[in-house]
């Protein structure tokens, strides 16, 4: 185990943190967003940004998501590295034109002389009863795009460590941070700095079944796997980390060993990245395939406002264990 | 003095030439696309500039090879404008590797880094995002470079348009919006689309110096560009000009042009920007019809051999199909 202190520290607290360092490493890095200066951040992830760097570098914008998000995508075909945060998920639709139509295809069309190091974070995912328009967890749709990555940092670990390395990406990066996590408290070493973002982790070893995840449902589905060892199974905990591309390696691995799978995933179920995982599960585990591949997803409803129904839309521990007792048999 | 005065009028002249050459440049690339698209050697979408020639050439006076430049999917003229080599352009045209995008863009998506030609955008306002971005690369940088920003009447009917207006007035932005209103958005005549059809009052109510401009005149093009890029250089913030031009074509090679009148179309060719240079140029006698047949001819070889060179050259092997969808692995 290494020496260095340990420190306390909040979800929010690392993302600043990784914010804070990248705009003190290079200066090419800028962040712009609605209320991410003054207000400092409606989740206030980037709180006294704007007192530290000024607002040449930390930028608030009008409510002008696709000209924002676009601006993003200019200045760093020009040579910037912005990190543009847009508040939540469903807002990012208002740019959906210039994250698919132009970051993610101009290396391509223009032949590959125009790269485009962005990356853009927003807010994903629901439990905070703000109903069907601030919920909804959409990362599974952007993971249909080629020329983009797309990650969901689940850890204290994650939130510190992904910013700057998807910085030196060359190309656009998705960050997408669940809304629960931002009180997530622990510790991390005080010297905590940069991840890779092109693998999955075994957050939690275990030989009886694989439960593969991310970014919200993590905490879900380790306590899911703490129940299901009451009972004597011995659950393997998959954090997918980077959802485009995925980690097929660290999937099979876990296939091979336990031979039964659940996927949970906060997004709808239909044409859903568990869908995906289930399919490459298909396609390059079959004969390690003890039993049908389980999903645990989002109920296929818009997101209802009132807790218990909002509950009842969400992937929760005991349907997990559920899915894992009738996989195992 | 007198010698002085005679060296000027022979370097305007020679300028007035160099702006007939450029127009009838595209004028001439063009003409042969069409015969190259009914022979079905290129294909996809070609969205002709015939008739708009003078304001791509007319602004890319005002530019400098430092300068910017985000275009739309009518961008032979701004691409040949720019400098971009005829070769490149064609070889795009055909998708060869030859082509300035490798082939992989075509028509609509002509880029040039190394000239600053930030592409050829085809979804309608999608580039004025791109240039607020690289305009606020440069301010943040603090380089003395423009963004010219070149997009249709069309573009002004989508919300990008007015969120960009506002931010690069918001933010000072060094950008020059260069709006070339052909009355058209496809065959949607301006008036059936804009409940206020003066573009330039639009743009001026963000704050910014907005003025029309004959787009068919390039030296009127010239003039006013000049003057807006010199004030955006000397951080005047963004300008707009509204330039007033037709095209004589159809839309793209799929229009059977059933929303306008023949009569309207021809009376706007009477203001061809080629026709009107060359005869102000003629009665000035800067010009004979003898330099002009030449001038055609030399440049219709320079186009037939940039045909030449685009169906010789080797078409990507599919093999890299998958390319440039992420930039490589560092090695």
């Amino acid at each position: 185990m290494s020496s260095t202190e340990m420190v306390k520290t909040t979800y929010r607290e690392a993302m600043r943190a990784a914010i804070r360092e990248a705009l003190q490493r290079d200066d090419r890095v800028f962040l712009m967003g609605e209320d991410v200066g003054r207000y400092g951040g409606c989740f206030a992830v980037t709180r006294g940004l704007l007192e530290e760097f000024g607002p040449e570098r930390i930028r608030d914008t009008p409510l002008s998501e696709s000209a924002f998000v676009g601006a993003g995508i200019g200045a760093a075909m020009a040579g910037m590295r912005p990190i543009v945060e847009i508040m939540t998920v469903n807002f990012s639709l208002l740019a959906l034109d210039q994250i698919m139509n132009n970051a993610a295809t101009v290396l391509h069309m223009s032949g590959g002389q125009c790269n485009v190091p962005l990356v853009i974070r927003m807010t994903t995912g629901a439990g905070r009863q703000v109903a069907a328009q601030h919920s909804h967890s959409l990362e599974g749709w952007y993971t249909h795009i080629p020329g983009i990555r797309v990650l969901a940092p689940a850890t204290l670990e994650d939130a510190r460590g992904m910013v700057w390395t998807a910085l030196q990406d060359p190309d656009p990066v998705l960050i997408f941070e669940h809304g629960s996590l931002y009180n997530l408290q622990g510790t991390l070493p005080a010297d905590a700095g940069a991840v890779d973002i092109r693998s999955a982790a075994v957050r939690r070893a275990g030989t009886d079944i694989s439960l593969i995840t991310y970014g919200g449902t993590l905490g879900t589905t380790l306590a899911a796997a703490d129940t299901l060892a009451t009972d004597g199974m011995d659950a393997e905990v998959i954090d997918l980390r980077s959802l485009r591309p995925l980690d097929d390696k660290t999937i099979t691995d876990s296939v091979a060993k336990t031979h039964r799978v659940v996927i949970v995933d906060e997004g709808w179920r239909t044409g859903s990245l568990a869908a995906e995982v289930s399919t490459r599960i298909m396609e390059q585990a079959f004969w390690d395939l003890d039993a049908p591949v389980e999903r645990i997803c989002g109920a296929e409803v818009p997101m209802p406002y009132p807790r218990h129904l909002e509950q009842a839309a969400l992937p929760q521990a005991d349907a997990i264990v559920s899915a894992a007792r009738r996989a195992v048999g | 003095m007198s010698r002085t005065a005679t060296k000027v009028t022979r370097s305007e002249a020679a300028h007035r030439h160099d702006l007939l050459r450029q127009m009838l440049l595209i004028r001439t690339f063009e003409d042969k696309c069409v015969e190259l698209y009914s022979a079905g050697e290129i294909r996809g979408f070609v969205h002709l500039y015939i008739g708009e020639e003078a304001v791509a050439v007319g602004v890319n006076q005002a530019l400098t090879a430092d300068d910017n430049i985000v275009s739309t999917y009518r961008e032979h003229g701004h691409a040949l404008a720019r400098g971009m080599p005829l070769d490149s352009v064609m070889g795009e045209m055909y998708g060869k590797t030859s082509g300035c995008s490798r082939g992989r863009g075509g028509s609509m998506h002509l880029f040039d880094v190394s000239r600053r030609f930030y592409g050829g955008n085809a979804i309608v306002g999608g580039g004025l995002p791109l240039a607020i971005g690289v305009a606020l690369a440069g301010k943040l940088r603090g380089d003395q470079r423009v963004t010219a920003c070149f997009f249709g009447d069309g573009a002004v009917a989508e919300g990008e348009f007015h969120e960009c207006m506002n931010l690069a007035a918001l933010w000072d932005l060094p950008v020059l919006f260069c709006c070339e209103n052909n009355l058209y958005a496809m065959g949607t005549a301006l008036e059936r689309a804009q409940a206020q059809t003066d573009l330039a009052l639009r743009a001026g109510s963000y704050g910014m110096p907005a003025w029309p401009v004959d787009g068919m005149d390039v030296l009127a093009v010239e003039h006013a560009a000049r003057s807006a890029v010199e004030a955006v250089r000397a951080g005047g913030g963004p300008h707009f000009l509204e330039l007033r031009t037709y095209r004589f074509r159809a839309h793209s090679m799929y229009d059977p042009e059933l929303y306008r009148d023949k009569a309207e179309v021809e009376e706007w060719k009477k203001r061809d920007p080629i026709d009107l240079l060359a005869a102000r140029l003629r009665d000035g006698g800067e010009l004979t019809d003898g330099d002009l047949q030449a001038m055609s001819e030399e440049l219709t070889g320079e186009v037939d051999q940039a045909i030449a060179a685009a169906r010789a050259a080797p078409a990507e092997p599919v093999e890299d199909l998958t390319r440039f969808v992420y930039s490589p692995e560092p090695s």
